[in-house]
């Protein structure tokens, strides 16, 4: 399944190795402008190493990462700058546009997540792990994207905590009409957040579509959701309806227009 | 008593000295993680160098400035030999910096031969409460303090320092943000060959060098620098500070040939109670 509107992220026949171990194996998939799309899969699947192929951290083996405007990242375990206050880690968000004027005005990120500004100063070392993971949200903001790579955004946060986050991510994609791919293991947020997704397993995408489509897969389901076989196969079009567990889940943002023009883009290729 | 405020004032300088090499040695390993066993060639490249073009009749201030920026570029040429190809580990790098420090004593003994050096400084000396103290460690001393007071501005209220600070508290986060942490590093490298090159241009006119006063420089420079892990300038530069006052004091009222002795021995002690400390904290964070 492939989105209706431009992809500001597309990953063609990718793949990764480290050494002669293959990470990513023919990995393809498209983030549309404004989308909002999951990517599941367990531990050890390759959704790391798909973060860094994009975020071009690791160079890709073969294949090509298209990045169409600004991507930024929320990376796994929030990976703060632990020795340096909560502002000096949002400006250092704003490093690939310094010398833009307003660049490192970080008043922007404290209007979306006001919960941020009372803490401005302490170091962000000290935050707890929601603080943390909205200082990690802040910074990538700062880089004003147009998708937001967001990487295990519930690892190590209560449920309560993490709800709060989902809110916040949806708010920044309807509101601004932010791109964001949502890399998970915990299948039922990222599918109730995201309008279609993609399944990640031993470096290979296995399974693709809708969010319920997904949801409703025998396979998704026994591995992924806690739940029994449902009915539909992942792959195919499926109809928008309820979540696993029941509750009304939104469309896929497809149709919602990216922010401005692509600034820097960026392609990558072996 | 005037022996002893000419000791401590000249200890003081000397340790300045150390301190401004430590700070290399810091600068480089918080952004790198290397330890750079080459930070030594610095200094003495620089002082010879100062030297070589006071003679050549540039003016003082400018010959200092110059081979300042000549240990500059030598940390830069370190740097990107050592760290330069990605994936380089800080253990193959020090490794390299050490090769590299003993291929430094071939080009220098080419270039200045392999006698001790020296060049005039700030001549003269003052009466300072009844102890004569040469010009120069005052000169030495003030360098310094302007030297540590624009590097903790530096890390602490710009843009591109905090940068730096950035890839040495987390290089993945600082790689996602879009910081070029390898590039940094080469940054880091060059900031701290200027940092033992000034080292270098101030003693010389105290400590006559030659090619291997590196290993005395790089001694003296680590042990200051141990005491804050390697990471953090402020303990370093009071572990230089000491360790030049106790040198000159060992000097002074003892036997000079042992001061190395005293570097090493306060190297040791401080290695040992780092590592026992961090096994304490280890057994305390496993229960």
């Amino acid at each position: 399944m492939t989105p209706v509107v431009p992809p500001v992220v597309e990953v063609g026949d990718l793949v990764v190795r480290y050494g002669t171990a293959t990470a990513l194996d023919r990995v393809s998939l498209t983030v549309g402008a404004g989308e909002l799309v999951a990517l599941v899969g367990p531990n050890g699947a390759g959704k790391s190493s798909l973060v860094n192929a994009i975020m071009g951290i690791v160079r890709p083996a073969s294949g090509r990462v298209r990045v169409s405007g600004r991507v930024a990242l929320v990376p796994e375990g929030r990976q703060m700058f632990g020795d340096l206050s909560v502002d000096d880690n949002l400006r250092l968000g704003a490093w690939r546009r310094r010398g833009r004027p307003g660049a490192r005005d970080t008043s922007r990120v404290y209007e979306v997540l006001p919960e941020l500004t009372r803490v401005r100063h302490q170091r962000a070392g000290t935050l707890s792990g929601g603080q943390q993971q909205m200082v990690a949200f802040g910074r990538a903001l700062m880089a004003e994207p147009d998708v937001v790579v967001v990487d295990e955004l519930s690892l190590g946060l209560a449920p309560m905590v993490t709800a709060g986050l989902a809110e916040h991510l949806r708010s920044l994609n309807a509101g601004r009409g932010l791109a964001v791919l949502l890399i998970e293991q915990n299948a039922r947020l990222a599918l109730d957040l995201c309008g279609r997704g993609y399944v990640l397993e031993a470096g290979r995408i296995r399974a693709q579509g809708s969010a319920d489509e997904l949801a409703r897969s025998a396979e998704v389901a026994a591995a992924y959701l806690g739940g029994p076989a449902t009915t539909a196969e992942p792959g195919g079009s499926g109809p928008e309806g309820t979540g696993p567990d029941g509750t009304k889940r939104g469309a896929a943002k497809g149709g919602g227009t990216g922010p401005g023009g692509a600034v820097s883009g960026r392609e990558a290729r072996p | 008593m005037s022996d002893f405020l000419q000791y401590l004032i000249s200890g003081l300088a000397v340790g300045c000295g150390f301190a401004l090499l430590a700070s290399g040695l810091v600068t480089i390993h918080r952004v790198t993680r290397v330890v750079n066993f080459a930070q030594g060639m610095f200094a003495v490249v620089a002082g010879l160098t100062a030297g070589s073009l006071l003679s050549a009749g540039l003016p003082h201030g400018l010959a200092e400035v110059a081979a300042v920026a000549v240990a500059g570029a030598a940390g830069l040429l370190v740097g990107l030999i050592a760290t330069g190809r990605r994936g380089t580990s800080a253990q193959s790098a020090l490794i390299v910096t050490l090769g590299l420090g003993f291929v430094a004593y071939a080009v220098e003994i080419m270039i200045w031969g392999d006698n001790p050096r020296s060049h005039p400084g700030l001549g003269g000396s003052v009466q300072f409460a009844g102890a004569f103290v040469q010009k120069q460690s005052f000169l030495v001393i003030g360098v310094t303090a302007v030297v540590f007071a624009a590097l903790w501005l530096f890390f602490n209220r710009s843009y591109p320092g905090k940068a730096l600070s950035a890839c040495a508290s987390n290089p993945y986060a600082a790689r996602a943000v879009g910081i070029d942490v390898t590039r940094m590093g080469l940054v880091a490298f060059a900031l701290g060959g200027m940092l033992g090159g000034t080292a270098g241009v101030l003693l010389t006119p105290m400590l006559p060098i030659s090619y291997n006063s590196d290993v005395l420089l790089i001694t003296n420079g680590f042990a200051a620098a141990v005491l804050g892990g390697l990471n953090r300038p402020g303990p370093a530069l009071a572990g230089a500070l000491v360790l030049g006052v106790a040198e000159a004091m060992v000097a002074g009222y003892y036997e000079a040939a042992y001061q190395t002795v005293v570097a090493l021995a306060l190297m040791l002690a401080i290695m040992i109670w780092q590592s026992s400390r961090r096994t304490a904290l280890q057994e305390e964070t496993a229960r």
